[in-house]
């Protein structure tokens, strides 16, 4: 039998299964990575001008209440050892107490993280589900009015500033048109009327059946959220766009066609198949480029996200509260990229 | 009229007598599929047009960007010899954007020399010499490309201190990753071809091998990105220049001219809309000239 | 009895220097026979094959005066009736099935939709036809093989693979392209013998295209040699070393041969006559 069996011999000798070896060194280059992220993020906020001692004893405080509020930071002691204490206390789940409002900087954060989850991922959902028949029509029809429109969209979006969008959003839609609900998640008249269970407020109406909410908050969400959508439909549309030109000029599509498919089954069941795993790819990355353009966007639409969170923070000088929301959005990045190098394996047999 | 006849055919020739001639021959047919690309045209033309704009600002300005006439703000377009308008400190918004245009291409500039070069080193030393060296210096950029661009970008401003410089060191830093892996993936093939062992047989020190031999041969692809990231660039600038964090006020930046007519836009949407415009114009044809770039550049890349 | 019948097939290129005319007027016939094409790389055979199925894509033109199909004509059919042509009338198999089988599905899935494309039958049975499709070319363990993806399968195997999923539809003629020039010499011959005693069997016509002289003349009836997008030359098999022009006779000049060894081998020497030459009528 010619079957081809490469880890066939391995495996009997290696003292650990090959999965295991494999786990170990994802789990060391995730740790790896989320120390480093801290630790520049640590000194980020070390090397801070505004004083946070001050911001919290204020200006006119004496030397030993400015002095007990110092060594009660801990800034007294070493750089390394205070990053050892945070990375310690972080593990614990700990991010401290914000300087400004001295609440648990964790609590803010899963106050202020699910609306920006909310946001990104109707974004990207927009954008997977115009881009991707987009990309996969640009491509097949090659050089047709369609794709002449795919590579518009995408080199506007490539180029638009995301906050003036946002603006320009604001100012006809809102403004001039009163489409969609202004800025914030929702009116004012409604804002903690149904209860958070899942932080996201459109979900948190479904559950309470409260449809005046719902419709309420969905008209504040969707310009936001289209205008992130765009972003993401740009940028996804291009790449399988790319994509699918690789796969429809390889052999197998000629096959497909001698076996006498349909040209739509060539497409989607072969082609499409083999672009999965690299759309999976793009997919995540740019959901993460969402959760990071919505920093600008919330700013705009006054979304009270962990965009405007780390802005706010970071323009106070409250150091826990930055620390705190970066790690946070980077851990959020090295989990989709582990996420999308995960589906990667489920979806492409040679990748096992 | 001859002459140039004899240039254009000692340009074309399909045989070359020497290296320089290969070269220069090389050059112009690049140029020439290049100049077959109307799009990649018309964004080396806005782009030439910038620079115009920025060297001859003090001729081009009908008004002093500074200058400021309370009474006459929030003029809207085209009103007493305001073509685009006042802004809500009364002054001329399109002098500001010919002002702005400076800051602008100082930005870029910068980063487009800082990113590209520093990753370079990092790539090319990392792909060279491997073992540790590779392991550590890799590790460091892969934990830069895990941040959130912006954040850090943000992070690092708020840490040194608002202003443009900071703002260009902040891009520079969050811009540089990229390049590197390029570079080192570069680096990797080229070590391991033949024509490398032919020079290391010959007696070539690393130093000239990674400078002579490597770095060349990595710069069209360079070329490329940085072309394509200038857009980035911008985009980037004019966030931080939006949050206050760019050029401090009263400095004619783009972004922050938006941040500055964000307050007045259901009012007086033209102070917020005619900069965005700008940015957007620039950074479009910064997306243009790349495209072109690469078509004839890296030819391997190109229609994707 | 004749299968096909093609008449003045013509496959251009546009491109930015004018249009490339890379077949220019092919005409033949093919019986119930084992029909070669022979030619370099660049000398239209491969288009051929690929134009019997209209297989041409944009911005790729073919034109053809006739190419009847026990008297049906393909040129006026429309794409959706050439699907119902492809696979269950005409089939192929390519050079390398390392590229020609798709990475991401199992060789089940992919001989069960080859069946199934012209068969109304459910998975049951299409499973079993494929199962007995494998066995006829020898490949053992089918039931494994079936759940398995291409990239575990050695290129012998990959391209018996190939025949199977092509006649499991049982077509009247399978074009050939290369078939075997991607394999290693050891499983070469193996393949060919499978494919031709498939052919035998079922009563097909096989166009085998190939750039070995050596391999066509051993392995066909009738051969075709084609040079610059025409055919220069039409001879039996057997009577290939008494070709008379001078292409033939320069490729089989430029191959060793153990019987009659010499110093130097020809080199080919191109006369650009050859491709200005009216194309010979491959038609019996």
């Amino acid at each position: 039998m010619a079957m081809a069996n490469n880890n066939g011999g391995a495996r009997d000798r290696a003292p650990f299964p090959p999965w295991i070896l494999t786990t170990l060194r994802t789990i060391g280059s995730i740790a790896v990575t989320m120390l480093g992220l801290m630790f520049i993020t640590f000194i980020i906020g070390r090397v801070m001008p505004i004083d946070p001692v001050l911001a919290i004893v204020g200006e006119q405080a004496s030397k030993s209440t400015y002095d007990a509020a110092y060594q009660q930071l801990g800034l007294d002691r070493p750089v390394l050892v205070q990053f050892f204490y945070y990375v310690w206390d972080v593990l614990h789940g700990d991010f401290g107490d914000s300087l400004l409002n001295a609440r648990p900087v964790v609590e803010d954060i899963k106050r202020v993280f699910p609306a920006t989850m909310e946001l990104a991922t109707l974004g990207v959902t927009m954008g997977i589900v115009l881009g991707v028949p987009l990309g996969v029509i640009a491509a097949v029809k090659r050089g047709s009015w369609i794709d002449q429109i795919a590579r518009v969209v995408a080199l506007v979006g490539y180029s638009m500033p995301i906050f003036w969008l946002g603006l320009m959003g604001l100012l006809i839609f809102y403004g001039i048109l009163g489409w969609v609900g202004g800025p914030g998640r929702v009116g004012i008249f409604y804002v903690d009327v149904v209860p958070s269970v899942t932080g996201m407020i459109l979900i948190d109406s479904i559950l309470d059946r409260n449809w005046e909410v719902f419709k309420n908050a969905f008209s504040h969400i969707v310009l936001p959220a289209s205008i992130l959508g765009y972003y993401s439909l740009a940028y996804i549309s291009r790449m399988t766009r790319s994509f699918m030109l690789e796969q429809m000029s390889a052999e197998y599509i000629v096959t497909a066609r001698v076996k006498g498919m349909s040209e739509s089954a060539v497409i989607w069941r072969h082609a499409f198949k083999n672009i999965r795993v690299q759309l999976i790819t793009v997919i995540a990355l740019s959901y993460a480029n969402l959760l990071e353009g919505s920093v600008l966007t919330e700013i705009i639409f006054s979304w009270p996200g962990i965009g405007s969170y780390i802005t706010t923070a970071l323009l106070s000088a409250d150091m826990n509260a930055v620390l705190g929301g970066t790690v946070v959005v980077g851990l959020v990045f090295v989990l989709l990229n582990i996420f999308s190098d995960l589906l990667y394996k489920v979806f492409d047999p040679r990748a096992k | 009229m001859s002459e140039t006849q004899n240039l254009r055919a000692w340009l074309l020739t399909d045989t070359p007598t020497s290296r320089r001639h290969a070269k220069y021959a090389a050059a112009y047919q690049g140029w020439l599929s290049f100049r077959s690309n109307t799009m990649a045209m018309i964004g080396l033309w806005i782009l030439i047009f910038l620079v115009f704009v920025a060297v001859a600002a003090p001729l081009l300005a009908p008004h002093d960007p500074f200058e400021q006439t309370l009474s006459n703000r929030l003029q809207g377009l085209n009103s007493d010899g305001h073509i685009l308008g006042t802004d809500s400190l009364g002054r001329d918004i399109l002098s500001r954007l010919i002002y702005g245009s400076r800051i602008t291409l100082f930005i870029v500039g910068l980063v487009a020399l800082i990113a590209p070069i520093t990753g370079l080193l990092v790539g090319t030393v990392a792909g060279y010499v491997g073992g540790w060296t590779d392991t550590v210096l890799m590790r460091i950029t892969d934990i830069f490309l895990a941040f959130p661009r912006l954040v850090l970008a943000l992070a690092f401003v708020a840490a040194l201190g608002a202003g443009i410089e900071n703002a260009v060191l902040a891009i520079s830093l969050t811009a540089w990753p990229p390049y590197a892996r390029m570079a080192r993936a570069e680096t990797l093939t080229i070590r391991s071809s033949d024509y490398i062992s032919a020079i290391q047989l010959q007696g070539a020190g690393p130093m000239r091998i990674i400078t002579k031999h490597i770095w060349p041969l990595c710069i069209s692809s360079l070329i490329v990105r940085v072309t394509l990231d200038m857009a980035g660039i911008i985009l980037a600038a004019a966030g931080l220049g939006f949050l206050g964090l760019g050029a401090q006020p009263p400095s004619p930046e783009w972004g922050a001219m938006i941040s500055e007519g964000r307050r007045f836009i259901l009012d007086s949407w033209w102070v917020a809309t005619v900069p965005g415009l700008a940015i957007f114009t620039v950074s479009l044809a910064f997306n243009l000239l790349g495209d072109g770039l690469r078509d004839v550049l890296d030819p391997k890349d190109a229609e994707k | 009895m004749t299968l096909l019948d093609v008449e003045n097939l013509w496959v251009k290129f546009p491109s930015r220097h004018g249009v490339f005319d890379a077949v220019r007027g092919v005409s033949f016939t093919l019986g119930k026979e084992r029909l070669g094409i022979v030619g370099e790389s660049g000398s239209g055979k491969s288009l051929t094959g690929r134009a019997i199925l209209k297989l041409i894509r944009p911005p790729g033109i073919m034109t053809a005066d006739r190419i009847s199909l026990e008297g049906d004509d393909l040129m006026p059919k429309s794409e959706r009736d050439m699907q119902a042509v492809r696979g269950q009338r005409i089939s192929m198999v390519m050079q390398d099935p390392k590229f020609s089988l798709n990475p991401v599905m199992t060789i089940g899935e992919q001989i069960m939709e080859a069946y199934q494309l012209h068969n109304a039958v459910g998975k049951k049975a299409a499973f079993a036809k494929a199962v007995e499709m494998l066995e006829a070319v020898s490949i053992r363990d089918a039931p494994r093989v079936m759940r398995a993806y291409p990239h575990e399968m050695s290129g012998g195997m990959g391209q018996r693979i190939m025949i199977a999923m092509m006649l499991i539809p049982n077509p009247q003629i399978l074009i050939a392209d290369e078939p075997t020039s991607a394999l290693d010499v050891s499983v070469q011959r193996q393949v060919l013998d499978i494919m031709d005693n498939l052919v035998k069997e079922r009563g097909m016509g096989l166009i085998f295209i190939s750039h070995d002289l050596n391999l066509v003349a051993d392995f066909c009836d009738r051969v075709l040699i084609m040079y610059a997008g025409r055919i220069v030359e039409v001879c039996d098999a057997d009577k290939l070393r008494e070709a008379k022009h001078p292409y033939t006779q320069g490729l089989l000049n430029s191959l060793p041969r153990l019987d009659e060894p010499c110093a130097r081998l020809q080199v080919l020497k191109r006369d650009p006559a050859w491709s200005e030459a009216p194309s010979v009528s491959g038609r019996i």
